[in-house]
């Protein structure tokens, strides 16, 4: 059975100057097998934690388990994490055989056993026939390759990889994910990624661990975190979002009535704020507002076009909707399309479980 | 077919208006990279040139004795020579006389073979006395080492207007009477002494500079700024002190009553009475030129280092490689680069060095440049000093070509 505390961090805090926590009392568990992401903005603490993982860093309070061990007193070469670096970190001066073949010589792995196991980490990637050359002489991506090659050579049972696809083109990239998604897949390795890309994080992972201010805001499935957002940080952080600021009205079972700043009221979903009184933030996806429904919907309301933007597969509408400027409507590109001009005013509607009352920004 | 000229928007050709317009370019470029032409050419060029030069131009004695190498061309050497010799000899010794310019000629063949001095000055003084025809005889009768074979044949050895006997000398050999090449005495063979103690203490004070700078240079490519940027002025301070103050504050510090006595005598490693000599010899001439130098092995190492990405480090452990491992593995390699470009410099820097031995260095710690020096100032033997000199440089063109074979100049990494 796989281990759902395969990876523990237990009330960890981080400080690198005595005056401010990177990290402040995070916990966090990892099962075994799993693809996690840290995402979050930069300085958020998701890059110390993998550091810390990796054990380049020390907690300065707390602790850390890998497999039920405290690893704190394991020095970095003793812990049997393969990790893959934001610049790949692969030896200038070493042939790509050289680079994948170090883990295993300092292991004393026998030389035939070991090139067995280059020559099965090469094809895992797609590049064999390599092994003679220099790291210069690769491409980007296939350093890329390399360096998560070198990183499953010795079979470890994690793998941390700190923002590899950063230095890639867009194109690379995307196919790269993939790739090591299916890694994954295949190999079963546990793997802990970190990175500022929300696609990224969203196409690759099991689960997500959002980082703001050195504490998991939400730990959820990619969708979980997209569709049901626990706080404004998370819903603004995670794909585009719409949001009213107001004050909550009235608190009935799944929903509340919300008292805009422009003083209309809508029906919302309280998720953070319930009770009466309190000053919350309203968040809606774009894609879950209609354009004149034909049924009616909790939430109908009249807004003005203020800017249409093309973008090939749909257009985007930025609306004047109850007092927000910046309202976004997406619509897609299909034959029978409205009628869409700036100026003009639509009707808009939305279901109030989409709408959900959380914490005010 | 013949194909149609191309013209530009005026009508001129359009190779000819290229050319007019790029002129302006090159006639800027070359008055930019003029001065610093001819400043090498002035400073570099034209001296060594005539250091190469006088170190083999033996021309001098060749013009004052003009005559009697003419007559002595026709001779074998194996017996006295006729007359003919001792008349060019009796006119060019005239000659020289009456401008009193023979003393040149002593000293040069006094070199060539000793005897020569007291022979020239008695000739000399007596030959206003000597009369018409058999010269012979009347050389002979003046000093009978004019009728002995090897003071002629010393002297027909000189005639050559190029010559490479300082080379030999500067390796503690000569020609013998016969031209062939042999060993100086035993007692004079010092060059050879001074050659492998330059080489000596260039590959120590290599050495030391060396393993006192890596972990310098590691530190300064690693610490945050603000310390690295402390670190590094300490390291630079002795670039903006004068060499002469810096050689000197080490006289101060290792002198026999010195600080560094003292502290040697008050720990209790040496007696009052019986302190040990840091100064004026080759222990004066390590300590000072080690300290010296250090900074140009300094920063060739740190500024290779600066570009291994610390990465690189926690992938080598990350991987499994302990922190030695992951260290002779990777990182040093990457700092080979620094290492040879940090060692060639301090090793020529060190086989020419001249000021720290001449100060701090006293009779046993002086080097092949104070020879230089000595013979450049005080013995006047510039010819010898050129070819010294000479040696030196070949010497260091050879390192080089080992070096560049052993580890290739592209190699080489200065910042």
């Amino acid at each position: 059975m796989a281990n759902d505390h395969f990876v523990r961090f237990e009330n960890v805090d981080k400080s690198y100057d005595g005056k401010q926590l990177v990290v402040k009392g995070l916990d966090l568990d990892i099962a075994e097998g799993e693809f996690v992401t840290m995402l979050g903005p930069s300085g958020s603490g998701k890059t110390t934690c993998l550091m810390m993982l990796a054990g380049f860093e020390t907690p300065t309070n707390g602790q850390i388990y890998l497999d039920n061990k405290v690893i704190s007193d394991i020095p970095p070469h003793k812990r049997g994490i393969g990790m893959v670096f934001q610049n790949y970190a692969l030896f200038p001066h070493m042939t790509v055989y050289e680079n994948l073949a170090f883990p295993l010589r300092v292991r004393k792995i026998p030389k035939d056993e070991a090139d067995k196991k280059v020559d099965k980490a090469l094809s895992m990637v797609s590049l064999q026939g390599f092994e003679s050359r220099m790291p210069m002489q690769l491409s980007g991506g296939q350093q890329q390759r390399v360096a998560v090659a070198r990183s499953l050579v010795f079979d470890p049972q994690l793998v941390l990889m700190d923002e590899p696809l950063g230095a890639l083109d867009k194109n690379l990239r995307e196919s790269m994910q993939y790739e090591i998604k299916h890694i994954h897949e295949s190999i079963g390795v546990t793997v802990v990624y970190v990175t500022h890309d929300q696609t990224e994080a969203l196409t690759m992972s099991n689960r997500i661990a959002v980082f703001n201010d050195g504490k998991v805001q939400q730990l959820s499935s990619p969708d979980e975190l997209y569709e049901r957002p626990v706080n404004s940080f998370v819903a603004e952080f995670i794909g585009e979002n719409n949001t009213f600021a107001g004050e909550v009205m009235d608190s009935s079972g799944d929903q509340c009535k919300v008292k805009l700043n422009s003083g209309t009221e809508i029906l919302a979903n309280p998720i953070v704020a319930k009770a009466k009184g309190e000053k919350t933030t309203v968040s809606l996806r774009p894609e879950r507002a209609i354009i004149d429904p034909e049924t009616a919907m909790d939430n109908n309301h009249k807004g003005k076009i203020e800017e249409v933007i093309y973008h090939g597969d749909h257009t985007r509408l930025r609306l004047d909707l109850l007092g927000n400027k910046e309202f976004i409507l997406k619509v897609p590109n299909s034959s029978n399309r409205m009628d869409i001009k700036e100026g003009r005013q639509i009707n808009i509607g939305w279901n109030s479980v989409d709408c959900r009352a959380l914490d005010p920004k | 077919m013949s194909q149609e000229q191309i013209l530009s928007s005026d009508g001129i050709p359009l190779e000819e208006s290229l050319k007019k317009a790029e002129r302006k370019n090159k006639l800027k470029a070359v008055l930019l990279v003029a001065p610093l032409f001819l400043f090498i050419l002035i400073i570099y060029v034209f001296p060594i040139g005539d250091m190469l030069f006088r170190s083999v131009d033996d021309r001098m004695i060749t013009k004052m004795l003009p005559k009697t190498f003419n007559a002595m061309e026709k001779w074998d050497g194996k017996d006295l020579p006729d007359e003919e010799v001792y008349k060019g000899l009796y006119d060019d010794l005239t000659y020289l006389k009456k401008n009193k310019t023979y003393g040149k000629i002593i000293a040069r063949l006094n070199y060539e073979k000793s005897g020569f001095s007291s022979l020239i000055k008695k000739t000399v003084r007596k030959i206003n006395k000597f009369e018409e025809g058999n010269y012979k005889e009347q050389f002979i009768k003046v000093h009978k080492r004019w009728g002995k074979n090897e003071y002629l044949v010393a002297l027909k050895n000189t005639a050559p207007n190029w010559s490479y006997a300082k080379y030999l000398k500067g390796m503690d050999r000569k020609f013998d009477q016969d031209r062939n090449i042999i060993q100086v005495e035993e007692d004079r063979r010092i060059h050879k002494i001074l050659w492998l103690r330059t080489l000596n203490v260039a590959f120590w004070v290599t050495i030391f500079c060396f393993v006192l700078a890596y972990p310098i240079s590691h530190l300064l490519a690693t610490l945050p700024m603000k310390y690295s940027n402390l670190l590094m002025i300490c390291v630079l301070l002795p670039f903006w002190t004068s060499l002469l103050v810096r050689t000197s504050s080490w006289m101060v510090l290792l002198q026999q009553q010195g600080p560094i006595n003292d502290l040697i005598v008050w720990i209790g490693l040496a007696a009052d009475d019986n302190r040990p000599e840091l100064m004026y010899n080759v222990i004066g001439t390590f300590v000072a030129m080690t300290q010296i130098l250090l900074p140009f092995m300094v920063l060739p190492l740190y500024s290779v280092m600066k570009t291994i990405s610390p990465s690189l480090m926690r992938a080598g452990k990350s991987l499994g490689g302990t922190p030695l491992v992951s260290f002779v593995k990777i990182y040093f390699p990457l700092t080979i680069p620094g290492i040879g470009a940090g060692c060639l410099l301090v090793f020529i820097l060190a086989i020419g060095y001249y000021i720290t031995p001449a100060l701090v260095g006293g009779a046993s710690g002086s080097l092949i440049s104070n020879t230089i020096a000595y013979h450049m100032k005080s013995s006047l033997d510039w010819a010898f000093a050129s070819a010294l000199g000479t040696m030196l440089l070949v010497g260091v063109l050879a390192i080089y070509w080992v070096y560049n074979k052993l580890v290739g100049i592209d190699n080489i990494k200065l910042g």
